[in-house]
């Protein structure tokens, strides 16, 4: 019954979702690049989390998709439609903010009606809408509230109305979840995700969780130094990292990366090459590479030990039932669970 | 033990006590007092006279006079310094050539004394050759005795407040405009707020306890700032720029009728914590505090 209700009040939102193209997007400052020929297709309809640690650029590119910022060069197409020169309103796309950006004095309504009001929708249609959306987040109760009467997730809900009330094609969401804690973060995630999926929204998230990224991406851009490092689905950005940053961003812990130098079957391979290897997929076991044992970390199912080949650290995941390892250990892993990369940090096929 | 922290404590305040005691509430009571009695002269010491004052002051038709000068003194200086501060402030709230020169320049008025202020003004007003009639010569306009004539002197006083307060006020409403967080401008940019739209649903409201603030203040600034008066024209001509303050001062230090300018001086009291009050009941519903 809940679910039929539902159903109905997204029918009611019709969304014609649009994709996002950025060609050779370049952003520089006096002093510095933050974004440097960025060309990156975001398909209409899907999840797409910017993805990298703070000040690889990722918010940067979002204001500049949203028109806070204008690009130094390069164009940005919606639905085939050059927006690159067009003010943030006549982009056809709602954005959601870190802090959420609520108007401290207008109640939860009149927040999230604000657009609406702006735009001259008739008195009419703005309640009906409001009402629906209001219903749809779980908002019915609040609407009289102010932004510091609610709790931060309540917060989060009405910064999501206000751009899904817009009705717009586009949401662009910039850190949302992260001013709440663990349990509310992991249940907004599935919200929002749901939010998206129903209502067909090309949604563009930036953040710089990976598991964030993991979980709720359709399609992950991994940015760094202001330039795309890869662009994949979370499975393949964690099964093929095109470079040694994502490795090393990707999963916890991350991949090994061992200089070929130091691995007898990998000596052949040009100087400056790694090995790149999952903690998951090494096997301690009687033959293999040799490594110096240096701790054990306990986490429960799993444990960590942290050991040593030639110079390079590296961190082997193994059930803890296992029991604790010897001083000294042989490594050894499937052929297909190797990773090469070369000298300059690129994948090797 | 405890009998001498109390006493340290005690001792402790002492000063401050003195003076605010000394200079600010037996002042205060004592002009109260003194308001139901008549001025000692010679050897006529003082009697208790009732309300006697405050019938002489309903029929005083210098203090009728002074009281309407005040009034659209204020009517005039409270709006004008809000409106001016507020805009030089949102003028000078972003980034533009200049800025800190602007800023200062804006600032520059409140940092002078008043009385140098109404000196420079002073100059501005000289008929004939004072700024302002060569600007009007420029124009072939005939010179004006701007603070001579009665029909000029209290708006010619009026200008000099507004631009000496103006600059002071300014600074409350930077920092006040400085608090509205930026990503409010931009979440209402992308759903195509005009400039002025925003200022009246977001930022007006906003920044309201600063105006109340400012208002209470420029209110009491209208009944005490009377610095320039002394300087530029003396309460003339006849009275036409005459300030309650201005004549309680007359009356008490140039008439000596001590017992005419405390009641007068209570009359200024209440009034103020009339308007001071009302202020703050009336516009709080209305004000929004975090």
């Amino acid at each position: 019954m809940a679910m039929n209700a539902m159903t109905s009040i997204d029918e009611q939102i019709a969304i014609a979702a649009a994709g996002l193209r950025l060609e050779g997007v370049r952003k520089a400052y006096d002093t510095a690049v933050a974004l440097d020929n960025v060309t990156i297709d975001i398909p209409a309809g899907a999840f797409t989390v910017l993805l990298g640690p703070s000040g690889c650029g990722k918010s940067t590119l979002l204001r500049l998709i949203a028109g806070l910022d204008r690009p130094t060069s390069g164009k940005i197409l919606l639905g085939g439609n050059d927006i690159t020169r067009k003010p943030p309103a006549e982009r056809d796309l709602s954005m959601v903010f870190q802090s959420y950006a609520l108007f401290p004095h207008l109640t939860v309504a009149e927040n999230i009606i604000f657009g609406l009001r702006v735009r001259r929708v008739d008195k009419a249609e703005r309640w009906e809408r409001l009402n629906r959306v209001a219903r749809m987040m779980g908002l019915d109760g609040l609407l009289d509230r102010r932004p510091n009467q609610l709790s931060g997730g309540q917060q989060q809900r009405v910064a999501l109305a206000r751009a899904v009330i817009s009705e717009r094609p586009v949401c662009l969401m910039d850190e949302p979840l992260s001013n709440l804690d663990a349990k509310l973060r992991a249940e907004m995630r599935v919200e929002i995700r749901d939010l998206q999926q129903r209502l067909g929204l090309t949604m563009v998230y930036v953040t710089h969780d990976q598991v964030e990224a993991m979980t709720m991406a359709d399609h992950i851009v991994v940015m760094n130094q202001g330039r795309v490092e890869q662009v994949a689905r979370p499975r393949e950005l964690y099964a093929a990292p095109e470079t040694t940053f994502c490795a090393r961003f990707i999963g916890t812990p991350p991949m090994n990366l061992i200089s070929a130098r130091d691995l007898p079957a990998y000596r052949h391979l040009p100087e400056g090459s790694l090995v790149g290897v999952r903690p998951e997929d090494m096997i301690v076991d009687g033959e293999g590479v040799e490594a110096v044992v240096e701790g054990v970390e306990y986490l429960g199912a799993d444990q960590l030990i942290a050991a040593r080949i030639g110079a390079a650290k590296i961190i082997v995941r193994q059930p803890a039932r296992t029991g604790a390892p010897d001083a000294k250990v042989r490594l050894s892993w499937p052929a297909e669970a190797t990773h090469l990369f070369d000298a300059d940090g690129r994948r090797l096929h | 033990m405890i009998k001498r922290e109390w006493i340290h404590a005690w001792l402790l305040l002492l000063p401050a006590l003195v003076l605010l005691f000394g200079f600010t509430h037996i002042p205060a009571v004592q002009t109260f007092i003194d308001s139901f009695w008549s001025t000692p002269r010679g050897r006529r010491p003082s009697t208790f006279v009732g309300w006697d004052n405050y019938a002489r002051m309903t029929a005083d038709p210098v203090f009728l006079r002074v009281m309407t000068n005040n009034l659209i003194y204020a009517a005039i200086t409270i709006p004008a310094s809000i409106a001016i501060s507020l805009w030089m402030a949102l003028f000078v709230h972003r980034r533009i050539m200049g800025l800190g020169f602007l800023r200062m320049a804006y600032f520059t008025p409140t940092v002078l004394p008043l009385i140098a202020v109404a000196n420079i003004w002073l100059f501005f007003y000289l008929p004939g050759f004072g700024l302002f009639d060569q600007i009007r010569g420029l124009f072939g306009l005939r010179p004006v005795n701007w603070i001579g004539q009665p029909s000029t002197a209290l708006y010619s006083i009026t200008a000099v407040t507004v631009w000496n307060q103006a600059g002071f006020f300014m600074i409350f409403f930077l920092a006040a405009l400085q608090t509205i967080p930026e990503n409010l401008r931009e979440a209402a940019a992308l759903e195509g707020t005009s400039r002025w739209t925003f200022f009246w649903r977001v930022t007006w409201p906003l920044i309201m306890p600063t105006t109340l603030f400012v208002s209470v203040n420029a209110t009491i600034n209208a009944f005490r700032m009377v610095d320039h008066v002394f300087v530029m024209t003396q309460g003339g001509p006849n009275n036409a720029s005459a300030l309650l303050l201005y004549y309680i001062y007359d009356q008490g230090f140039r008439f000596w009728d001590t017992a005419y300018a405390a009641t007068l001086t209570v009359v200024m009291v209440v009034i103020l914590a009339i308007i001071g009050i009302g202020q703050f009941f009336l516009l709080d519903r209305r004000v929004h505090y975090r």
